[in-house]
């Protein structure tokens, strides 16, 4: 499949590229010790120790980020929002790739009176207050973890497919397109067979600047207590609980807002690297 | 005193393990005309970059310009800018990038005086005025105060000589001046340049690809490939005995017009394999006005012989593209039919059943778009066989592939590039190859040689005569090149403003043109020998717009033959000495060369 044949180039020019081979090396090892730190510390995440609160960080007795107001391990909490943070970048980029990709392409190519009728659907989407739409679903659905990748992926979704739409637009323009037209290519080996491989550069591209958008968004409807709820928590939920000890305690603050800081940076310059490496015209 | 002076100039990018440029020395005198001649990449633009001090600053820059005695290499741009405007000047190839689109035409002209303290504000309009009025904008007055995009391209060209020459420079360089333009605007260019040179004495730098602009343009020739030297000297010399052999090989495969074509011969009597029957072609244009309907092809007809070649020449806005894509179904004809084989065929390509389509392939102009760029050379010859053989074997079909691509003149090791990893000459061998690959009928040529070099256009057209001889494909050649048509045709349609002028055999349309049009166009064409002049333009003015076409015979504004019935009363095409021509003058007129 052309996708599959679109993607070894790329694989092959992201390891020539020196920022895509650091910040995805640096992703994956955060992923690493996110999934594997809670095995290997001996603190639970949710376990509380008031003897202990507001503890340094500290080789001794394994709290190497210290402690919060609940005398819970932070190098643990940090991992699992760490964790979180990355699920929800990776379930909401997925989620508007998939439809995102698919709903513009349809609608740039097919064109028309259902170009039209797609993309009214869009705006209409695009006119719903986020933070409203999230609080309505908090009440109607009980607080739960998955509703919020499904509001974050339903608002990406929208901008993805209006990119999709305008690349394909022009794409569809050129005579390549024409080309497959003669030889018999039917409508749908030209969508997926023809335009959305020449989408991929914008679709990376965009996905990089998407991801790092849902993890702060999710972290700001943490940060506002909307989000993941307690005992759980997120590099969002730690920067506000952070935020109210800062006095006391700025390591609460300073270590999970260094965490969100690296991974963001490493997404923008993951996507800057992989611009250059997926554009077929780039020479290297 | 040399004007120019360049000596051992070379100039390379820290990116390319090859210089652009190397070691190359020549001087202008005052007055002089030079060209500069070389296919893509051979470095005269770079040349002429360096000597206007326009090069980017990553280029790495060894030797020396020296113009009338000063360095030019290394001066501070205040020093560069005394000279510019003033002494040496620039047309470039595309006036639409050129000139500055918030600008009004009158202001590019006028600021180079300004700039240049040559004159006061009020003698700068008038200067202008009178610059415009000399390089042929007939409405000095009123295009003084409009945009460029408001004016025509020949108009825009004028306009940037005109800001050229303002400063009354002692060079003017001149990069590719008439590429972006139609054949007959491009005489009217050529013959503006050569009238204000002979009212001074300005020096003239001029850079193209086609020698044919140079043997009735210069005085003395540079001939370059690859950043190097070929062979120097002066124009006769060059072209009557190149001591050159790759100097050779570019003259003797420029095409030209006068020379007599090779054309076999088909045999009679067979049924026509495509029948074109009374097509149009229109779009809805929504404009500043309003909707407006733009009739690109009028009821149009033509029979396609088996292995016979239709060249379909026209200026820009003559509808040839248009034709193509509605023969082949790519845009649903306003009315008539497309037969094949005796069968009428659906109007757009998508309704049009398989085992027709395969019969029916394009090649298109520009590789760099008609290729996939996320597909590699082997899948897109395959991708045709796959659709319409699908049961073939993986095996089978990659040996297919192997075989075209052979076929058509490329190595098998270039499989696994992308398109972009292509020279423009093979790109266009690959989307060639992935129309023939299929063995098609018909094939249509949509100006597929306009963007490659002299010496591979050549190539590629001498490949699909071979295929034609091979396999007997019919070719419909859509071009407006006629020294291409001149080469491939055995007949040739006229296209102007979206009707027929005249349809003839090869022969007849070279040596007897029967339509004042075609009879322009040829004579516009720049023939490659320094010893046929240069006739002055033979006509003026440019197509009017094809959305307000004029009444009677859509050609009678430019023609120097019409008469009062020519713009009352539209012509049709009749049979006039075996040749159909739409003029009401045709049996009076006598055109032939």
């Amino acid at each position: 499949m052309s996708y599959l044949a679109t993607l070894k180039p790329i694989i092959r020019k992201s390891r020539d590229n020196k920022t895509v081979v650091v910040c995805s090396g640096i992703l994956l090892l955060i992923a690493a010790i996110a999934l594997i730190g809670p095995l290997v510390s001996p603190h639970h995440y949710a376990g509380t120790d008031f003897e202990h609160s507001f503890m340094l960080p500290t080789a001794s007795d394994w709290h190497l980020f210290g402690t919060d107001d609940l005398g819970r391990d932070l190098f643990v909490r940090t991992l699992l929002g760490m964790k979180v943070t990355l699920f929800v970048a990776i379930i909401a980029s997925v989620v508007s790739l998939g439809i995102g990709v698919a709903y513009g392409a349809i609608a740039g190519y097919v064109g028309g009176n259902v170009d039209a009728i797609m993309m009214r659907a869009v705006d209409a989407l695009y006119a719903l207050p986020f933070i409203f739409f999230v609080i309505l679903l908090m009440v109607v659905f009980e607080r739960n973890f998955l509703l919020i990748f499904v509001a974050i992926g339903a608002i990406n979704w929208l901008d993805m497919a209006r990119i999709v739409r305008g690349q394909t637009l022009s794409l569809k323009q050129q005579e390549f397109v024409d080309a497959a037209r003669l030889i018999g290519v039917s409508t749908r080996g030209i969508i997926f067979r023809h335009i959305t491989p020449n989408l991929f550069g914008v679709v990376v591209v965009y996905m990089t600047l998407t991801i790092p958008q849902a993890i702060l968004v999710e972290s700001f409807l943490s940060f506002l207590g909307l989000g993941v709820q307690e005992p759980q928590t997120s590099l969002g939920a730690l920067v506000n609980g952070g935020v109210s000890n800062m006095e006391r305690a700025p390591w609460l603050l300073l270590i999970p807002a260094i965490a969100l800081a690296l991974i963001l940076l490493c997404f923008n310059f993951l996507g800057d690297g992989l611009r250059d490496a997926v554009d077929p015209k780039h020479k290297t | 005193m040399a004007l120019l002076e360049v000596s051992e100039l070379s100039i390379r990018y820290a990116d390319s393990a090859k210089p652009a440029v190397s070691d190359l020395s020549f001087t202008v005198e005052p007055g002089q005309s030079l060209g500069i001649v070389g296919e893509s990449g051979s470095g005269k633009t770079q040349t002429a970059m360096a000597v206007m001090g326009l090069l980017p600053a990553n280029a790495m820059i060894n030797g020396s310009i020296r113009f009338d005695g000063q360095e030019f290499l290394g001066a501070p741009p205040a020093v560069l800018n005394r000279y510019r405007a003033c002494r040496i000047a620039m047309v470039f190839q595309d006036p639409m990038t050129a000139l500055n689109p918030y600008v009004r035409v009158g202001d590019q002209l006028r600021r180079v005086l300004l700039e240049h303290k040559i004159c006061d504000a009020t003698e700068a309009r008038e200067r202008t005025l009178a610059m415009l009025k000399k390089v042929g904008l007939p409405d000095a007055e009123r295009q003084y105060g409009v945009y460029p995009h408001q004016l025509s391209g020949g108009m825009r060209q004028r306009a940037m000589i005109g800001a050229a020459l303002i400063g009354q420079p002692d060079l003017l360089v001149a990069d590719e001046p008439t590429t972006a333009l139609d054949v007959t605007v491009q005489a009217q260019i050529l013959g503006l340049l050569r009238e204000l040179r002979s009212q001074s004495n300005t020096a003239l730098l001029l850079i193209t690809h086609d020698l044919g602009v140079v043997a009735g343009n210069c005085d003395h020739l540079l001939m370059m490939d690859d950043g190097r030297l070929l062979e120097e000297g002066s124009t006769q010399r060059i072209f009557m005995a190149p001591s050159n052999e790759r100097t050779a090989k570019l003259i003797s495969t420029s095409p030209r017009i006068d020379m007599p074509a090779k054309i076999s011969p088909l045999p009679g009597g067979v049924a026509p394999i495509m029948d074109i029957d009374e097509i149009s072609v229109s779009f809805t244009e929504h404009g500043a006005s309003g909707k407006g309907q733009l009739n690109a092809v009028r009821s149009l007809s033509l029979k396609l012989a088996p292995g016979e070649t239709i060249a379909v020449v026209g200026e820009s806005g003559s509808g040839k593209t248009s034709l193509a894509r509605a023969v082949l179904g790519l845009i649903r004809p306003r009315s008539g039919t497309v037969s094949y084989a005796g069968k009428e065929l659906p109007g757009l390509v998508q309704s049009r059943p398989n085992a027709i389509r395969r019969q029916l392939q394009m090649v298109f102009q520009d590789p760099a778009t008609s290729l996939n760029p996320a597909m590699r050379v082997a899948e897109i010859v395959a991708e045709p066989i796959s659709i319409h053989e699908p049961r073939k074997k993986k095996a089978a079909r990659e040996l297919e592939v192997n075989e075209m691509l052979q076929h058509v003149g490329l190595g098998i090791d270039l499989r696994d590039r992308f398109p972009h990893e292509l020279s423009g000459g093979q790109a266009q061998r690959v989307a060639i190859a992935r129309a023939l690959v299929i063995r098609p009928k018909v094939l249509v040529c949509d100006e597929a040689v306009a963007a490659l070099d002299g010496t591979i256009q050549s190539d590629i057209l001498h490949l699909l005569q071979a295929e034609q001889a091979d396999s007997g494909l019919s070719l419909i050649f859509i071009t407006h090149d006629l020294s291409v048509v001149r080469r491939i045709s055995h007949r040739v349609l006229v296209l102007y403003l979206g009707r027929v002028c005249e349809v003839a055999t090869n022969e007849q349309l070279f040596k007897k043109p029967q339509h004042p049009y075609t009879k322009a166009l040829l004579s516009s064409v720049p023939v490659p020998d320094p010893n046929a002049r240069p006739h002055d333009a033979p006509i003026a003015g440019e197509a009017s717009s094809i959305l307000n076409p004029p009444a009677g015979c859509p050609f009678h504004p430019r023609c120097q033959h019409s008469v009062a019935r020519c713009s009352a009363e539209i012509p049709q095409l009749d049979s006039n000495d075996g040749v159909s021509v739409a003029c009401h003058r045709a049996s009076e007129l006598d055109l032939s060369y």
